[in-house]
């Protein structure tokens, strides 16, 4: 099956060619076709790998094809070489799957689009899951790295991609520049693993990490430390997260497929891929693990008062990608892959039902004006309402499995500040949701009467991925029981866990510490009924806040005005960051602009040597005064004095 | 009466050199000047010739021959020029030409 992988990446890459050479000529039909197709395409090749992994033992679960060598020089070796492994099997399922329903869902969404925009559109969409599928099937970090890059890139193109608002431009800037900074920190981490390895193929690095690197060493430390200052930007952590909510100036599909359901989730894989370096690194984890929750936290608190429907969702996916930081950040990988992937089913549903609604609105995005389309928007209700279940974590949907995964774990090792914070956060979730929920769908319509006039259910184009998702976020999470409710299912396996087991085999001391029947601590049950608890009481506040009692929230914003100022600043964080780092840097820029520029490089050096020469040819240009026999004069003076000098001198 | 000897024939040498050297310096027709240049263009190559001559050594025969060379190439293009310059003002006087002044 090797021979098959580069195909994988090779469909996008060939409908970039084609979209973006012939899109224009093509038309609107064609591109459309051809942009979910290849993506559809790969889905299917990736299936094939997969299931040929399936069919092998857990051992030999590898798949490995190089294509060439791209950089050869001294002892440095950078292969174009690809990887399916479990973990990556399972990242390129998401993102050709999830890829190919938001491109179907595009071609509805983007229907008003000229055919340029359209073509340009889905060449952009199409060299994301390019570059997407590089990153997460690279064999090396170099590739990786590329991948990673690319995904920057499209996010760049595809925030600004409506560039003519310049606000939009600004969004695209901005998410490029704060990545830029993470992207940094990966750098030094890539060119400390070269250092120490002398390689950067994974197939060099993780086996011999141990013996290399001392465990708990200042070498392993810095490596995963500046790694994940990398997945710190991608990710949209703290303190890099603010590009995130900014981001949300592009397509509602775009925001579905980049900025909630795979790039951002990059960093995640990569902590996952690079375990074999993280567990030398515990002060690291800790590091991981702190950042995840308090991220969970914070921008869960944030979310509670936005009041732009897809603001409130950005802020829902920092606040998951948290989730997954955390469950990463205890050592629990496979529960962090397990929530990145249910994560990818329900907000990239939300995201594309959010985007039904807008599209309805024709581009209404504020809460506050919405309201009642439950009647009118069937299919996107049902399935919000299915992904709102899911993201509050209420079994069994995928939600729940995934979250309380990484919140037992959490506690399992012994983290039970961090588990607080997750908790916590679950409740917020439920309660920001619903409430995003039932201000959409719920209560009396506050738009304009033609807006309600015009409001309609999507296209089939719009309502087909939206519902396969809904499907997705229900059943979803059952390839992740945990024993604690399997037992009971008549022993249903944690399908993920152990799919996942091989790639993590060595990230615990004891090997399969998930395929190993152990008994059920008592405190699991506990923390599960908790946590339903905690979804079920936000879901009811959201439903006594916003459906049964709408004057009370504004109550308690005016009885609580310093915290709900706060939030609805959303701590200031911009305008920090803007005080602290944007304007220090505008004004040393125009320093180096106005003083160090115009000043000294143009006015001094060149302007002041050119003024000199002026001056100087002025005052020679006397002597010449055209008239020739003052000329011969003087030529034979200086003849007659060079004479004398040779006879007398 | 004494022979004939070197110093006579650059004596006239000398002469021929300042009298050109002198017409350049004096003389405003351009024409004028460039006679002025051949007669001391001509006053070298009997220097030459004379010692030449007294050392016997061809090679200043040779030079002879070149600056003749020299001389007539000068002359086509220097009458050349005097023609041009004619044409563009309608005088060959050279305090006329003062064009290039700083």
């Amino acid at each position: 099956m090797e021979h098959l992988i580069w195909l994988v990446p090779a469909f996008p890459l060939g409908g970039v060619l084609i979209n973006g050479l012939f899109g224009r000529r093509l038309g609107k039909g064609a591109v459309g076709f051809i942009g979910p197709g290849v993506v559809g395409a790969a889905f299917v090749v990736s299936l094939v790998l997969f299931l040929d992994l399936v069919g092998r033992a857990p051992e030999a679960r590898q798949l490995t094809q190089t294509l060439y060598s791209w950089i050869a020089a001294g002892d440095f070796q950078a292969n174009i070489g690809f990887l399916v492994d479990p973990l990556s099997a399972t990242l390129m399922l998401v993102v050709t799957g999830v890829g190919f329903l938001i491109h179907v869902y595009s071609v509805g969404y983007m229907h008003d689009e000229d055919s340029a925009g359209f073509a340009r559109y889905f060449t952009y969409l199409n060299l994301f899951t390019f570059a997407m599928l590089l990153l997460v099937m690279a064999d090396n970090f170099l590739l990786l790295f590329v991948g990673w890059e690319g995904v920057g890139l499209c996010s760049y193109l595809l925030i600004g991609f409506w560039f003519k608002d310049r606000d939009n431009a600004t969004a695209g800037k901005k998410a490029f520049i704060v990545n830029r900074v993470g992207d940094f920190g990966f750098l030094l981490g890539i060119f400390l693993i070269f250092g120490s390895f002398g390689s950067v193929a994974f197939a060099d690095v993780f086996p011999t990490a141990a013996s290399v690197l001392a465990p708990g060493g200042d070498l392993a430390f810095w490596i995963c430390l500046f790694l994940f200052v990398g997945a710190v930007g991608k990710s949209a952590q703290i303190p890099l997260y603010v590009w995130l909510p900014d981001a949300m100036a592009g397509p509602t599909p775009v925001s579905a497929l980049i900025h909630a359901a795979t790039m951002v989730t990059a960093g995640v894989y990569m902590v996952a891929r690079s375990h074999a370096l993280y567990d030398l690194a515990p002060d690291v984890l800790a590091i991981v693990a702190g950042i995840g929750a308090a991220t969970a936290l914070y921008a869960a608190t944030i979310g509670l008062v936005q009041t732009d429907i897809k603001k409130v969702l950005a802020y829902s996916t920092i606040s998951q990608l948290g989730y997954m930081f955390l469950g990463v950040g205890v050592a629990a990988y496979a529960a962090g892959i397990f929530h990145l992937v249910t994560h990818a089913f329900f907000k990239a549903l939300l995201f594309l039902g959010a985007g039904s609604v807008i599209h309805a609105l024709h581009g209404e995005q504020d809460l506050r004006r919405m309201g009642g389309l439950k009647p009118i928007m069937p299919v996107t209700y049902w399935t919000m309402l299915a992904a709102t279940l899911a993201i509050a974590g209420i079994p069994p949907l995928a939600g729940f499995f995934s979250k309380d995964e990484i919140l037992w774990r959490a506690w399992d090792a012994g983290h039970p500040v961090l588990w607080a914070l997750g908790f916590v956060t679950a409740g917020l979730t439920a309660l920001y949701m619903f409430r995003l929920f039932f201000l959409t769908f719920h209560g009396p319509f506050r738009g304009t009467a033609e807006q309600r006039q015009h409001a309609h259910e999507s296209p089939a184009s719009m309502t087909v991925p939206l519902a396969v998702l809904g499907v997705l976020s229900v059943i979803g999470g059952w390839i992740g029981i945990p024993p604690a409710i399997g037992e009971f299912l008549g022993g249903v396996p944690n399908a993920i866990e152990a799919w996942l087991a091989p790639v993590f085999l060595s990230a615990h001391g004891e090997a399969g510490h998930a395929a190993e029947a152990h008994a059920v601590p008592p405190a699991e049950y506990a923390l599960m009924a908790a946590s339903v608890a905690v979804a079920t009481l936000g879901i009811l506040a959201a439903r006594h806040l916003w459906l049964a009692r709408p004057e009370v929230p504004q109550r308690i914003a005016a009885r609580f005005q310093v915290p709900y100022t706060i939030l609805r600043n959303k701590y200031w964080v911009d305008e920090l960051y803007d005080a602290l780092v944007v304007r220090p840097y505008n004004a040393l820029s125009r320093f180096a602009w106005r003083i160090v520029d115009e000043g000294l490089i143009d006015g001094l050096l060149v302007g002041g040597t050119a003024k000199v020469v002026q001056m100087q040819s002025r005052a020679m240009s006397g002597w010449e005064s055209g008239s020739i026999p003052t000329y011969v004069m003087v030529f034979f003076g200086g003849a007659i004095v060079i004479l004398a000098y040779y006879l007398f001198g | 009466m004494s022979e004939i000897g070197v110093g006579h024939y650059i004596t006239l040498s000398a002469v021929l050199f300042t009298i050109g050297a002198i017409g350049v310096l004096t003389r405003k027709n351009a024409i004028i000047v460039f006679m002025s240049i051949e007669i001391m263009l001509n006053a070298a190559n009997l220097a030459f010739v004379t010692f030449a001559t007294a050392i016997g050594d061809l090679g200043g025969m040779v030079m002879v021959l070149i600056v003749i060379a020299v001389a007539a190439a000068e002359a086509a293009v220097g009458l050349a020029i005097i023609v041009a310059m004619f044409r563009h003002r309608e005088t060959v006087n050279i305090e006329a030409f003062s064009t290039m002044r700083g």
